[in-house]
């Protein structure tokens, strides 16, 4: 019997819209507090304008709204195609979509209004955090209800990042925010003092790990190898560094810990693991950089691949300066200092944001039905100002790092401290100012970005095209693979 | 090769086993870590200078979070010698029992706050919160003037510390009943200033053996620094954090900022000698790399 079915990619659309938007408003919002750091008298003395209230508002607004939207579109996206079938549970899966853009708006409207557990990456208050976990749930289910439905037998491997995100995620979202409410608008956690350090760093890490990392990979394994237009390096070892990078990362969160009232072998445990997790990170980056082997011509063509290989390369490099971070010694010098800024923004504006952009603008025009994007050229200007405005942002965050990380230590012959706190900001200030330019290049780079999806659905609309069908034969019972669809 | 392959192949076709297998996998890091601490400090009892925050104090800590002091204030003295140096006594776990969440803070744009209480007069907290630029002309800090015009509501603080009370928080009946007359009249200012005027006063670890002359220099400030013309006093007893408290012009930061004038001076001899000792001792093994 033939059956005629095509993928459910409305919801990819959507999600997609919602990522372009999420991402300038925090990108936004991120400019802003950099300019408050360098200007301080932007606070207007405004409480829901304030620096200290903004700053949660902006990492949930690019983390948890930007990158959330992206990763949950690509997920449906890929899920789908790697398992020759329709989405399951169409209603659940717009549930999904809705409930976290309720999320996403009740964050960033309740967090500047003092409304915060101030665990940081877990901010929202226990009636959002309820909302999230309803939300997650339903996602996971979708997720793998669509899987257990696909029509090739084998388990692509970008679903196996993803499944893991999903599961982790949900495991941390839950474990880290139980807490009992007071009102509306206040809880306490039932941890207090180390413990709750333990648990938040367990999360706020791992947020890190399964969250920016594993589900951005999902989202590498599918869409490098698609833009590369060749197959994977080595699958083999996507597994293994599957296997590896899931297990590891887990134990590493101790390292945001490093000479605090944690017991020390906890910390110790945190920083041998992560040295540990160099290699699952560099294999995965070398599979990604490898993938691209004799078709390196790609890259200077098609600006998608550009942002996919400088993602990469980020990648490897960010990941390499964490371990190296999570060394004791070098954590002595590191934390507390903007050198932590600098090393979170190469990779999320790196990594994150890059392989992202990558992957929307290899997706966008499939889930639009059109040839191509609107503008390749403004592909390209989006890639140099991203880069730059990187570049620009990271160097300058780095050298404030290091030097209020030295002129905190600095001593006198005598052993006396050489610099009060305030001259290591008095020193760093006009680097403030860099990373401020930097990031409004980047952001910049954004508007471009939605200028150019926008236009793209104008196209897409103005044809009023149909979604393409894709007709898709019952497998005959264990066949493997399953027959291809035949021409539609 | 073949053969073993077979039992990997299994896990690559059930979307059932290779979610449970992920979830095993990803859940050993956490409870190797996690429960053994967990128990730890389920059987720490706090030590004997700590106690839960008074009502005034609580709804100060409850602003602190608010307003999101924690993105710029660290609140955890690292066992390093540049930090007991500036900041005084490195910071142990049984401090922050009473804090949900702990507010340990994972960025400096301003200085580590653990020890803050007693270091600066209430005046001064109050001014610089109202205009942070009047008392630190470089800082960057944002103002916070709406707190104080923003009275305190008794009832929620109340309803606060019965909840705490249900975590395991020792409150006593007497001490939530007492939150109405604590918090009258007083405005979210006042709750702030009282948090941070407490950190670190009454908790800090004395040093034991072998520095037995300094160690009551050390405790000293304990028994009355929150009255603010004791700050001076205070500090005195503190000279290690001089380099910070400079920073600030202060009213009662005078006395450091004389002291820390030049490191050669004379004014700085008699009083390091003992904090030396204190500083040197708290974080030898790191001596070497953190001169450097």
């Amino acid at each position: 019997m033939q059956q005629t079915e095509t993928y459910d990619d409305h919801i990819v659309r959507l999600f997609l819209l919602a990522a372009a938007v999420w991402g300038v408003v925090g990108m936004s919002l991120g400019v802003f507090i950099a300019a408050q750091l360098a200007w301080p008298a932007l606070n207007f003395e405004i409480p829901w304008l304030t620096f200290s209230r903004l700053r949660p508002t902006h990492t949930f607004g690019v983390i948890f709204a930007f990158g959330g939207s992206a990763l949950i579109g690509t997920c449906y996206y890929v899920v789908q195609r790697t398992g020759h079938t329709r989405l399951a549970l169409p209603s659940l899966a717009r549930f999904t979509f809705w409930g976290w853009q309720l999320v996403c708006l009740l964050t960033l409207v309740t967090v500047p209004l003092g409304i915060t557990q101030s665990k940081e990456y877990a901010e929202p208050e226990w009636f959002i955090d309820i909302l999230i976990a309803v939300v997650w749930v339903a996602f996971g289910t979708v997720f793998f209800a669509t899987l257990a439905r696909r029509r090739i037998q084998h388990i692509y491997v970008a679903n196996w990042y993803y499944g893991a995100f999903i599961i982790a995620v949900g495991l941390l979202h839950i474990v880290n925010n139980i807490a009992v409410p007071v009102s509306l608008t206040k809880s306490y956690p039932v941890y207090s003092g180390v413990v709750d350090a333990m648990v938040q760093w367990w999360y706020g890490h791992n947020a890190v790990a399964f969250f920016l990392t594993a589900g951005f990979l999902g989202m590498m394994y599918y869409f490098v190898p698609r833009q590369a237009q060749q197959p994977l390096w080595s699958y083999r070892f996507s597994i293994v560094n599957f296997w590896a990078l899931i297990s590891v990362y887990m134990w590493a969160g101790s390292h945001h810990l490093m000479y605090t009232a944690l017991p020390d072998w906890v910390q110790s445990v945190g920083m041998a693991f992560s040295l540990v997790l160099l290699m699952p990170s560099w294999g995965s980056a070398a599979n990604g950089l490898l993938t691209f082997n004799g078709a390196w011509q790609r890259v200077k063509s098609d600006p998608a691949a550009k942002f996919m290989v400088i993602a990469l390369v980020f990648y490897a490099a960010a990941t390499t300066e964490g371990s190296m971070m999570a060394v004791k010694t070098v954590n002595s010098l590191s934390h507390y200092t903007d050198w932590t800024v600098a090393h979170v923004h190469s990779g999320s504006i790196g990594w994150v944001a890059m392989i992202t952009i990558g992957s929307l603008y290899a997706m966008a025009p499939r889930a639009l039905g059109q040839p191509a994007m609107y503008s390749k050229r403004a592909m390209e200007l989006h890639f140099w100002m991203h880069t730059i405005g990187l570049l620009l942002y990271v160097v300058a965050m780095w050298a404030a790092g290091v030097t209020e990380g030295l002129m905190w230590r600095a001593t006198h012959a005598d052993g006396s401290l050489v610099h009060p706190f305030i001259d290591s900001l008095i020193a760093i200030k006009p680097l403030y100012a860099i990373r401020w330019l930097g990031g409004v290049m980047v952001l910049g780079g954004m508007v471009v970005m939605a200028w150019n999806l926008w236009h793209t659905a104008a196209a897409a609309r103005a044809r009023l095209i149909k979604p393409i069908i894709v007709p898709i034969p019952e497998p005959e019972s264990r066949q493997v693979p399953a027959p291809l669809p035949t021409s539609g | 090769m073949r053969r073993g392959y077979k039992y990997f192949e299994a896990i690559e076709k059930h979307a059932v086993l290779l979610g449970i297998l992920t979830a095993v996998m990803v859940s050993l890091g956490g409870l190797a870590e996690i429960t053994p601490i967990f128990m730890a400090a389920n059987a720490v009892e706090a030590p004997p200078g700590v106690k839960p925050y008074d009502p005034l104090r609580l709804a100060g800590k409850d602003i602190y979070v608010r307003e999101g002091c924690y993105t710029c204030h660290s609140q955890m003295i690292r066992a390093l010698r540049a930090e007991t140096q500036r900041y005084g006594h490195y910071s142990v776990a049984s401090e922050s029992v009473y804090d949900r969440p702990h507010l340990w803070g994972s960025k400096r744009t301003g200085p580590d706050l653990a020890r803050v209480g007693g270091k600066y007069s209430d005046t001064w907290h109050r001014l610089h919160l109202l205009d942070p630029r009047q008392v630190v002309k470089d800082s960057n800090m944002p103002a916070y003037p709406w707190l104080e015009k923003e009275p305190l509501d008794a009832n929620d603080i109340m309803a606060r510390m019965r909840m705490l009370r249900l975590l395991g928080d020792p409150y006593t009946d007497a001490d939530i009943a007492s939150a109405p007359q604590a918090l009258a009249d007083k405005t979210a200012l006042d709750a702030l200033v009282a948090y941070l005027q407490g950190l670190g006063v009454s908790n800090e670890p004395a040093v034991t053996t072998d520095v037995a002359a300094s160690a009551s220099d050390v405790t000293a400030p304990a028994s009355d620094a929150n009255a603010p013309d004791n700050a001076n006093a205070a500090s005195n007893a503190h000279p290690a954090r001089d380099a910070n408290a400079a920073s600030s012009a202060g009213p009662a930061s005078n006395v450091n900022a004389a002291s820390t004038a030049s490191p050669s001076s004379t004014a700085s001899v008699p009083v390091t000698a003992p904090a030396a000792a204190r500083t040197a001792r708290a974080s030898t093994p790191n001596n070497t790399e953190a001169a450097r």
